[in-house]
């Protein structure tokens, strides 16, 4: 057993991190944040020539994959920086489910231009009534015109108004939540029939509700096999999981540096309030927090690409049990302890305490895990 | 030992609840009840329409306008409120400068302040805490020096609420640099409008613009409008304490947003069931109203041992930190139920009336901003950690 890395896994950590505190740093974010599209396409053409797009794509289409620790690390980094861009959406998640379920066809058709980060693919899958439920899908695809015709309605597709093509889940068979007849669709966000709602979402990134009404696709945008597809998507979110797990802790520890700083530096009653032991045992409380989340963040990178199945579900909820519970005590304790401070727009705690409340409730809930952790225990 | 209200006091809850359902306009109770923006209209419309029945001082005496209601009264009447959904009436007036002013002003101030505060026309705002000076108040610098008739003042508040639509600001000011902090303070009331106060916004996490920072320089206040004697500041604002945290608990407006969390856990699915029979959630909800139930029996405790005339003391402090808890568990409950459509933040949309295209469920739109919004409950009015100060040393003695 070693938590140690490569000379090349390290130098790839620092790198992104110099970029992102270099052309990342809290002006040049909240330009961005400003900004008519919410992102940057500069940034995000940066982080492509870095090579960071390709982590998680396979070897064959010009890719890295698996890069397990090198995701980690970049995520953790992008957590540190409250990075706004697409990563998460389209290199993990997106990435993930064209590899692990496309033809080796399709492979090569969308993966090259995704591993330079050319081409933004996000998963367009929860819906209003699915709340976490990964099987419950009411999106439906018939076969029609020159192959399939698509009606639904997806709810908060993040980073939508930035793809260029949506990884659209729909019932090709089966109702309610069964798992059989889900598949997935390779949907330019250009087709007609496909409206989006977009609007900023509380943590500063952008988000949309997608409409499709009768949206007709060639027989070729199905990925992969009709109705197969619960165990990729599966398989692509708790990767996705993972990663978020690993971003949690570059927050969470931005988060506990910025309050023991702020602290030290904050004087009340003639004392740095970091004094105060009533303060300093709630900042000891919030690093067990941290350091029990990068432990669980390690464990669910290691077990994401597990081919045992409910291990893999087992392990990836654990740890974000662990990371949802760490993000809501270090979040709210961080901005308790900047007092007023802490509640303006002003200081970064605010925004790190909004990402790590995005964090908690995305990719499932605490007790959306803590739930399949049970089941998958049985 | 009795833990339910008298007859005549459940009389007077029917005669309250009989003028709200009568005299709250629709259009404000919506707003107020589904989490939307609340305009500074609302506020002062409502104080008015109070006044107008003669309860525009539900706390205050008789010889000073008020109902002469005693605090068990007080406490229904805000209860009502509360659950019916009514704007909140501005604390700085009524419960703040109100009472120091007629426990510690001259016939002159009790004629020229009392009345407009009670039928609205003067919106007052609170001056105390500093930018070097927050839990630590009384180290507090802006400086007013006698000069002939008036002081003339110096220096910088910070998160004034709302002092964006104030007409006054009561301050405390320092008048003597010399000796104890504490025995230096006076306490001013200063005219928004006088030459040299700039009112410069802060904008809070959510979007919103509630605070401000208030700079003076060389603003001339006349003596007149000092209250009591130079430099006893300190006692007045101490008093004044005791009145701020007088039903701080919330326990009204906790009771109304556990009713909307369980009426939104009921409408929410999960597994395709509704929420609220959901075995997790349901214990999260039923642990925060198991909480709010004995908050309520300990703030009833603390309102009997006042009417007896024990003074508000250091009791309040644990209503204080476990009423704003509660509030905010409820908030980050509500968060929790609407799931993914927490996230969805289009500030636009918590203006009434807005128009736009409908993003989840109407009453997601403003849950995730509460939530963050509502922080602020632990930290000011004397913050959480600071209110457990007074409890160990106070009640513990340690
Ligand atoms: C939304 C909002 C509205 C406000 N409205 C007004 C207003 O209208 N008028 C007004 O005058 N003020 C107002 N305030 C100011 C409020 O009273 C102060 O924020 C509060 O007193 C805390 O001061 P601070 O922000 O300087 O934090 P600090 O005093 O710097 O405290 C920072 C942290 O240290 C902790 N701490 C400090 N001292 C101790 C100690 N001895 N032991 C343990 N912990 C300690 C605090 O609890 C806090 O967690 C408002 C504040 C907010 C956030």
């Amino acid at each position: 057993m070693h938590f140690n890395l490569t000379d090349e896994q390290r130098a790839l950590s620092d790198m992104v991190q110099r970029f992102l505190s270099q052309e990342y740093a809290s002006d040049a974010r909240r330009k961005i944040l400003r900004s008519p599209e919410g992102w940057s396409r500069e940034i995000w053409g940066k982080l492509g020539e870095m090579g960071l797009m390709a982590l998680q794509v396979p070897e064959e289409q010009g890719g890295m994959a698996p890069a397990t620790v090198e995701t980690l690390l970049t995520m953790g980094a992008m957590g540190k920086a409250l990075v706004v861009e697409p990563y998460l959406s389209s290199a993990v998640i997106g990435t993930a489910l064209v590899r692990g379920l496309g033809t080796p066809a399709q492979r090569d058709a969308l993966l090259p231009a995704m591993a330079t980060g050319e081409r933004i693919a996000v998963p367009a899958h929860g819906e209003a009534g699915s709340r976490h439920d990964l099987s419950r899908v009411a999106t439906t695809a018939r076969r029609g015109g020159a192959g399939w015709i698509l009606d639904g309605r997806k709810a908060v597709v993040l980073h939508a108004p930035a793809a260029d093509l949506l990884l659209v889940t729909a019932r090709t068979a089966g109702a309610g939540d069964a798992q059989a007849g889900l598949s997935v669709f390779v949907v330019p966000a250009t087709a007609p029939g496909v409206k989006l709602i977009p609007y900023p979402t509380i943590d500063g990134q952008r988000g949309a509700d997608v409409v499709l009404s009768g949206v007709e696709l060639p027989a070729d945008a199905l990925l992969g096999q009709e109705g197969q597809a619960f165990e990729g998507i599966s398989a692509a979110f708790d990767l996705g999981v993972a990663a978020l797990c690993a971003e949690a802790v570059g927050v969470l520890q931005a988060t506990l540096d910025a309050t023991t700083e702020y602290t030290r530096t904050r004087k009340q009653f003639g004392v740095p309030i970091a004094r105060f032991q009533a303060l300093q045992h709630r900042m000891a409380d919030m690093l067990m927090h941290v350091e029990q989340a990068r432990s669980m963040s390690y464990l669910a990178a290691m077990h994401a690409s597990s081919t045992d199945v409910k291990e893999r579900r087992r392990m990836v909820s654990a740890a974000k049990v662990t990371v949802g519970q760490a993000c809501r005590y270090v979040g709210q304790q961080a901005v308790q302890l900047h007092g007023g401070m802490g509640v303006t727009d002003e200081l970064a705690v605010s925004h790190c305490f909004k990402r790590l409340l995005a964090i908690e409730l995305s990719l499932g809930d605490t007790d959306h895990h803590l739930e399949r952790f049970i089941t998958e225990s049985k | 030992m009795d833990l339910t209200f008298t007859e005549e006091e459940r009389r007077f809850r029917d005669e309250v609840r009989a003028f709200l359902e009568a005299s709250l306009p629709a259009a404000m109770r919506h707003r107020l009840l589904e989490g939307l923006h609340v305009p500074p209209e609302d506020t002062v419309a409502w104080q008015r329409i109070l006044f107008r029945k003669g309860w525009g001082g539900p706390s205050w005496a008789t010889e000073f306008g008020g109902t002469g209601w005693d605090p068990v009264r007080q406490f229904i009447f805000e209860e009502e409120c509360a659950a019916a959904g009514t704007p909140r009436l501005l604390p700085f007036g009524l419960k703040m400068v109100g009472p120091v002013i007629q426990r510690f002003g001259n016939a002159a101030q009790h004629a020229r302040f009392l009345p407009r505060i009670l039928s609205g026309e003067d919106w007052w705002c609170q001056g105390y805490s500093e930018p070097e000076s927050g839990s630590d108040l009384a180290s507090l610098r802006t400086l007013a020096v006698r000069q002939g008739d008036h002081y003339l003042v110096t220096g910088q508040k910070t998160w004034i609420t709302l002092a964006q639509h104030a007409d006054w600001i009561f301050c405390l000011v320092r008048t003597d640099r010399t000796g104890k902090a504490q025995a230096g303070i006076s306490f001013l009331l200063i005219d928004m409008k006088s030459p040299g106060v700039e009112v410069r916004p802060i904008t809070m996490l959510d979007g919103g613009h509630e605070v401000n920072e208030v700079w003076f320089e060389d603003v001339r206040v006349p003596v007149e409008n000092l209250v009591g004697e130079e430099n006893k500041g300190w006692t007045y604002a101490k008093f004044l304490l005791g009145h701020e945290r007088a039903n701080i608990a919330g326990i009204g407006g906790s009771k109304r947003e556990l009713i909307r969390l369980k009426r939104i856990a009921a409408e929410e699915r999960k597994h395709g069931r509704p929420l609220s029979e959901d075995p997790f959630f349901a214990a999260r909800l039923a642990q925060v109203e198991i909480d709010l139930m004995a908050l309520e029996i300990t703030n009833l405790r603390v309102l009997s041992a006042e009417a007896e005339k024990r003074a508000p003391g250091p009791e309040a402090s644990l209503l204080k930190i476990k009423g704003t808890e509660i509030q905010q568990a409820l908030t980050e409950l509500m968060v929790q139920a609407v799931g993914p459509y927490a996230l969805p933040f289009r500030i636009e949309a918590l203006q009434d009336g807005f128009a736009g295209p409908p993003v989840g469920p109407e009453y997601a739109a403003p849950l995730a901003a509460t939530y963050c919004n509502m922080r602020k409950t632990s930290i000011y009015g004397g913050s959480n950690e600071i209110q457990k100060n007074i409890i160990s040393q106070m009640i513990l003695g340690l």
